[in-house]
């Protein structure tokens, strides 16, 4: 069914290293500051904190699980467990990044943000995303992308890790 | 017949009738689902949009407060639209057989009946009846069945004693006429408890609980000696009435759980009470509000279990539908 | 007329026959058995190929419902089944809407029994008025207009005078009391035996005490009042070695069993299925092995369909709200001859030894 090909070529940590000086400029421009890091099971909060770790933020990343807000749910029910969300502090008037490894259909940010306003209403919130498909369901777009990245049809690509992370391919179908 | 009606093809829940013939594998998932749930009071908005659109009905034909505010409250932080019928007060007293008053209320498309009945076996015989596409979760039948307070009661277990094997919990009572017993021992036995005690005069436990897989005590002191865990069962005022016990004082005075009785368990036991509690009756105020009582706390997390338990009935739908 | 029923399995306990052979019958009498009689030409040949041909069966619990619960079954739709399952005769207890205390409903069956043309019916009567426990009711006028022997169902006399009174007065007229035992308090409101199961499933549960205490109550009036006595419906090992025990003392006692005691018992139940909501409950597997025994000795004088048909909605509920018994008689042949199909080992012709009259004698 899924046969997985070799590792796709992209040095993650330096492009994860770019992210974090153009992240910093776009804070800092747009006066973003004490910006509260914030990242998507399960991939995402990989990326999340080492972002996090370049930026040397103090307080600690929140995680997000999106399966309470996922729109497939009535298709096909309720994820396996992984950890629940967890923002440490709260969102109320903050700054939020949310950081993602995979930007593809837009539905998981979707998701991601509408778990977010219901811990309370940030003042902002700055999209990262590792790879960014370009192909998009959904009218969002990401702030700060580490890799544009385009599949055929069938192919899919996944963040594996967290040490390494390294990108893998696969093609369903195959 | 039961695990066959409750779970899907592949082995996922789609009723909730009772924990009899679960796997551990499931009732642990419960647990697991329950926990990712605890978050969600806490937060500003207390709701997660995961049952938006789904129509719930909590179809209680006997009285009730808790369970069916924690189910209300359960469906309601899940996004779902509740309705809550007392059916005493409605058609059955206009002669409306359970029956047509299931296809009226499935006609309203309803895709989950969450059922209180007097009579053991009443979900059962509805998860029969409606289609396909329709969850039951037994809020309490009888004396059979209150699975969702036997899970909250094994969540809170293993939240504070970290999980279940090799511990020992005695259920103090009136064990004949507990759904919540019943329950409880099902799900106690399958997570792993191998020391399971039924304790109470020989009127309120009935023959064959040792096939159940718990252990009768008739003696009080006896019974939760040595024990992790107290479950005490409320004691209803009819069993007096009908020659089961002569009085609430004489229960009180063999079966009461004081502190001087706790004593006898081991020091870091835990005290569960499934409520409403009679101080006095079955468990004296200081133990109930005592620092070994986790009795708000089941309630709390009878909230999150029952999301739990919703969310994955619901979600697998999802199959029977297409 | 001289008529010859071809190719039936032949079934006749008291001749000790069970084979493929052809019957002959001239003027309304058995002529012959196996080979035609000399001369005997057959103005009508019956090919019962496939079937069973026996004597008329005598049922001695069949519920016809009618009078008054006509929309589970009438006197006309019942003792069709009957017939088609091979029974003659049925016995009809009192516990109808009216009951059967009075000569005009007796009247009324009869009437209704005529007219449907298959069957014969005959009725018990009530043993006391309204099955209240209380007045005894009018046995002779009962017995005048055809009732069979008195009954109060299953509704114990709980004033043991009384009960006393109706068995003396009964034994003046001769008349056999029918006595389905139930103790009136115990397992009260219960809906299926005690035992682990009724444990587990939290039903209400009857005990196997509350039969034999009721036999034994009887039993003790019985050997005072010398009143023959039937025992109907028995459930448990215990209530029917008491009545095997006061028979052999010279108790004029007889019992029954349906036949599903023989087939069933309370795990059946499964989870809920109120197919298997019947008075009394099905009992354990002890007790369904002592009743097979009793059955094989003799002790069990007769087996009976304790046909008791329903309409849907009867069933249609959950498990304690249900209705009580089982439509027996349409599969009461198969039941006898293969015992449940798929799970219970086939019960031998033989049983149809107890559906004949006088004929308990087959080994």
């Amino acid at each position: 069914m899924s046969k997985s090909k070799p590792v796709v070529d992209l040095d993650v940590e330096a492009v994860i290293a770019d992210m974090a000086t153009r992240l910093k400029q776009f804070l800092k421009a747009s006066k973003r500051s004490k910006p509260l890091i914030v990242g998507v099971h399960t991939g995402g909060v990989w990326v999340a904190h080492a972002l996090h770790e370049a930026l040397g933020l103090g307080e600690a990343v929140g995680e997000l699980n999106i399966a309470f807000y996922r729109d497939d749910f009535s298709r096909i029910g309720m994820h396996p467990t992984v950890s629940p969300s967890n923002l440490p502090v709260a969102v109320e008037d903050r700054h939020l990044v949310l950081v993602d490894d995979i930007l593809y259909s837009g539905r998981t940010v979707r998701a991601a943000m509408n778990e977010i306003f219901d811990y309370g209403r940030p003042a902002s919130i700055t999209l990262a995303v590792l790879i960014d498909r370009e192909e998009r369901d959904l009218p969002i777009r990401a702030d700060i992308v580490g890799a544009t990245m385009q599949l055929a049809a069938g192919e899919h690509v996944k963040l594996t890790g967290p040490q390494p992370m390294k990108l893998e391919l696969s093609k369903v179908g195959a | 017949m039961s695990l066959a009606l409750q779970t899907d093809s592949k082995g996922r829940l789609r009723h909730f009738l009772t924990v009899e013939g679960l796997p551990r594998s499931l009732l642990t998932e419960i647990l697991d689902n329950a926990e990712r749930f605890t978050g969600v009071g806490e937060r500003a908005v207390k709701k997660v949009p995961l049952l938006r659109g789904k129509t719930v009905i909590n179809l209680f034909f006997e009285p009730s407060t808790r369970t069916r505010t924690t189910f209300d409250l359960a469906a309601k932080r899940l996004s779902a639209d509740v309705m809550n019928i007392s059916i005493e007060t409605s058609s059955a007293k206009k002669g409306e057989s359970l029956a047509d008053t299931l296809r009226n209320l499935e006609a309203m498309h309803t895709d989950m009946f969450v059922v209180r009945h007097q009579s053991s076996g009443a979900p059962f015989y509805i998860a029969q009846q409606v289609g396909p596409e329709v969850s039951v979760i037994n809020g309490g039948d009888g004396r059979h069945s209150h699975p969702t307070q036997a899970m909250l009661d094994a969540f809170t277990i293993r939240r504070v004693k970290g999980g279940f094997d090799g511990l020992s919990v005695a259920i103090v009572g009136d064990i004949a006429h507990s759904r919540v017993a019943r329950s409880e021992i099902h799900a106690l036995r399958t997570l792993g408890v191998s020391d399971l005690r039924a304790v109470g005069p020989r009127t309120l436990v009935p023959t064959g609980i040792e096939a159940m897989g718990a252990t009768p005590y008739y003696d009080m002191e006896e019974g939760i000696r040595g024990c992790d865990v107290i479950v005490m069962l409320r004691l209803q005022q009819e069993r007096m009435d009908s020659a089961l016990l002569p009085s609430a004082h004489e229960y009180f005075q063999l079966y009461g759980l004081t502190q001087q009785r706790l004593k006898l368990a081991k020091r870091d036991v835990t005290v569960m009470h499934p409520g409403p509690i009679n101080r006095g009756i079955e468990i004296e105020s200081a133990v109930a509000d005592g620092s070994q009582s986790v009795i708000l706390q089941q309630v709390t997390h009878g909230i999150a279990v029952r999301m739990a338990v919703m969310a994955m009935c619901m979600g697998n739908q999802a199959e029977a539908g297409e | 007329m001289n008529i010859r029923i071809s190719n039936g399995r032949l079934v006749d306990p008291a001749n000790r026959l069970d084979d493929t052979q052809d019957l002959f019958i001239s003027n309304g009498r058995i002529v012959a058995i196996g080979r035609a009689p000399r001369g005997f030409a057959a103005q009508r040949v019956i090919d019962a190929g496939g079937c069973l041909v026996t004597p008329g069966f005598v049922d001695i619990a069949t519920h016809l419902r009618e009078p008054g619960q006509e929309h589970k079954g009438t006197i006309a739709s019942e003792t069709a089944a009957a017939v088609a399952s091979g029974f003659t005769t049925v016995c009809c207890p009192p516990n109808t809407q009216p009951i059967i205390d009075t000569p005009a409903v007796v009247e009324l069956i009869h009437h209704r029994a005529q007219q449907a043309n298959s069957a014969r019916v005959v009725p018990l009567g009530a043993l006391t008025q309204g099955l209240a426990g209380k007045v005894l009711s009018e046995m002779a006028a009962l017995k005048g207009m055809g009732c069979v022997g008195v009954s109060n169902a299953r509704e114990p006399v709980t004033d043991t005078n009384v009960l006393r009174r109706a068995m003396e007065y009964a034994t003046t007229l001769d008349l056999t009391v029918h006595i389905q035992p139930r103790d009136a308090w115990l397992g009260r409101g219960g809906c299926m035996h005690e035992s682990p199961l009724s444990t587990r499933l939290g039903l209400p549960s009857i005990p196997a005490a509350a039969e034999a205490m009721e036999v034994a109550r009887v039993l003790m009036l019985c050997e005072a009042t010398g009143t023959k006595v039937h025992f109907g419906r028995i459930s448990s090992g215990r209530a029917l070695s008491l009545i095997t025990e006061a028979r052999q003392r010279g108790a004029r006692v007889t019992a029954d069993t349906g036949i599903a005691y023989l087939l069933m018992t309370a795990d059946d139940i499964g989870t809920f299925d109120p197919a298997y909501h019947v008075q009394p409950p099905f009992r354990g597997e002890e007790d369904r092995t002592a009743l097979r025994q009793g059955h094989k000795r003799g002790d069990v004088d007769a087996l009976c369909s304790d046909h008791q048909p329903h309409n849907r909605d009867a069933k249609a509920a959950p498990f304690e709200s249900t209705e009580p018994g089982i439509s027996m008689l349409d599969t009461f042949v198969d039941a006898v001859e293969g015992g449940r199909a798929r799970h219970r080992r086939p019960a031998p012709g033989r049983g149809f030894c107890h559906l004949c009259a006088g004929t308990n004698t087959w080994p």
